[in-house]
């Protein structure tokens, strides 16, 4: 056991920042990559989830309800070992992590996209139609702009969730911040201060996003 | 200019429309009267499609909208609609809101569509209000917008959807005057109504509609002062 002052002295907090340093990179690249094809997955499957085709909507809920009813962990598993073994695909571990978070975002988004779209009011696409714009081009120019501005919140929430998700890629040995932190306990075997600081490492970035957030919401009166 | 027949229009078993017949001739004002839920909203929702006909025919200007093969977008840019609640795009300015059709229906220059646009705003009196967004206009101000941003397609028809039913009455003349205005022009109208001054006045024929069927038709004066249907006489005893 170590005292109070021992553990304040110790010299691990200095000796974990380049670690975290190096990590934190991996972790918010890997975050916004996966999160912006997440988005162009999200917007095509949400707007599928609104279609009249049943085949259309069909594929688009099975794809939802998949990833929204399985771990995260568990979809890593299967991209990485189980897909990439009996198919022969070799993927990267950062690759694998960018896959799995815009597969797993991307269903998440589709949801939010979809809620956003509906809560425009009838009408707009009404009044775009009766001008003679077509439902695509309505689409593009009333609703989503419109929809957009109610998406950023719970956009921005997500964003938040999938950069806590990276960390279960340390199982892949995928080296984002939370892999190296672990590697830092086994080599050194002091488990206080590197956990430490993967926690403030986390806090660090998701708390300014969150004060940002707040900001546009507020902002954007939504 | 419109001749509809026989026209059916149903939502799942709900039958809304049993079979209209109606003609509206080129630079006729047309008003529908009739009760709440008589289906005087869903007839006129029928003549640009924004409700899909069950069955019976509809001919605008030529163009029968049963055929499968009609270009609905062109269709819809030649018959302007009005509606109740305005539907402007919040997000675009006021001239945007009536520069959007021509700029991407008629590939129009944004030069001429800005001319024409502030003509228009003009000609319903809001040339001051071109770069705010709808939400600071009062509602009779959206509902010029909304019929300036009709008239900015250049229609042949334009249908009013009840266009001052959600207005406060002290707005509700300004909105008359500018349909009035319209009509003088010689401009094709059919107007779902409760303001029975204007149909009285402005209408060259009144369709009086009740359960989905037009119950009588004519001339205002005629409807007005000597409706003949007991339909006709209970409802106008209401309301006038």
């Amino acid at each position: 056991m170590l005292g109070f002052i021992d553990i304040l002295n110790s010299p691990h907090w200095a000796n974990t920042l380049p670690f975290i340093w190096r990590g934190l990179q991996l972790t918010l690249y890997i975050t916004f990559v996966g999160v912006a094809i997440g988005f162009v997955i999200g917007s095509f499957v949400g707007l599928a989830r609104l279609s009249k085709n049943k085949v259309v909507y069909g594929i688009a809920t099975v794809y939802i309800e998949l990833i929204r009813g399985t771990p995260i962990l568990v979809q890593a598993l299967v991209l990485y070992f189980a897909i990439a073994d009996t198919f022969g695909i070799n993927f990267t571990a950062t690759t694998a992590g960018i896959i799995a978070i815009a597969i797993n975002a991307g269903a998440y988004i589709a949801e939010i996209v979809r809620g956003g779209v509906e809560s425009i009011d009838k009408g707009q696409m009404e009044a775009g139609r009766s001008i003679g714009l077509s439902s695509a081009q309505t689409m593009r120019y009333i609703i989503w702009p419109q929809a957009f501005k109610r998406m950023i919140p719970p956009l921005g929430n997500q964003f938040i969730i999938s950069l806590k998700d990276t960390s279960i890629f340390a199982i892949i040995s995928l080296g984002e911040v939370t892999f190296l932190m672990r590697q830092y306990v086994s080599t050194t075997a002091t488990t206080f201060e590197p956990y430490v600081m993967l926690c403030l490492a986390y806090l660090v970035i998701t708390i300014p996003a969150m004060i940002i957030l707040r900001t546009i919401e507020r902002r954007l009166d939504v | 200019m419109i001749k509809v027949t026989d026209l059916h229009k149903s939502f799942g078993d709900l039958e809304v429309l049993k079979g209209l017949n109606a003609e509206v001739k080129e630079k006729e004002v047309v008003c529908v009267i009739g009760p709440s839920g008589s289906g005087k909203s869903t007839f006129l929702r029928c003549l640009n499609l924004l409700e899909e006909i069950t069955s019976g025919e509809v001919i605008i200007d030529g163009e029968r909208l049963t055929d499968p093969k009609i270009n609905i977008n062109k269709l819809r840019s030649q018959v302007g609609m009005v509606f109740q609640h305005f539907n402007l795009f919040p997000h675009k300015t006021v001239l945007e809101n009536v520069t959007l059709g021509p700029l991407k229906v008629k590939d129009m220059k944004a030069e001429e569509a800005n001319k024409l646009a502030k003509e228009l705003l003009q000609k319903v009196g809001l040339s001051d209000k071109a770069d705010v967004y709808p939400k600071s206009l009062s509602g009779g101000q959206k509902q010029r917008v909304a019929i300036a941003r009709a008239l900015a397609m250049s229609p042949k028809v334009m249908l009013f959807d009840e266009p001052t039913s959600a207005l406060d009455p002290e707005l509700v003349g300004d909105v008359l005057e500018a349909m009035k205005d319209l009509a003088k022009e010689g401009m094709t109208m059919v107007v779902v109504t409760h303001e029975m001054g204007f149909a009285k006045e402005m209408g060259d024929r009144v369709i009086f509609m009740d359960e989905g069927k037009i119950m009588e038709e004519g001339d205002p004066q005629v409807i007005f002062d000597n409706p003949q249907h007991p339909r006709t006489q209970s409802f106008l005893s209401k309301v006038l």
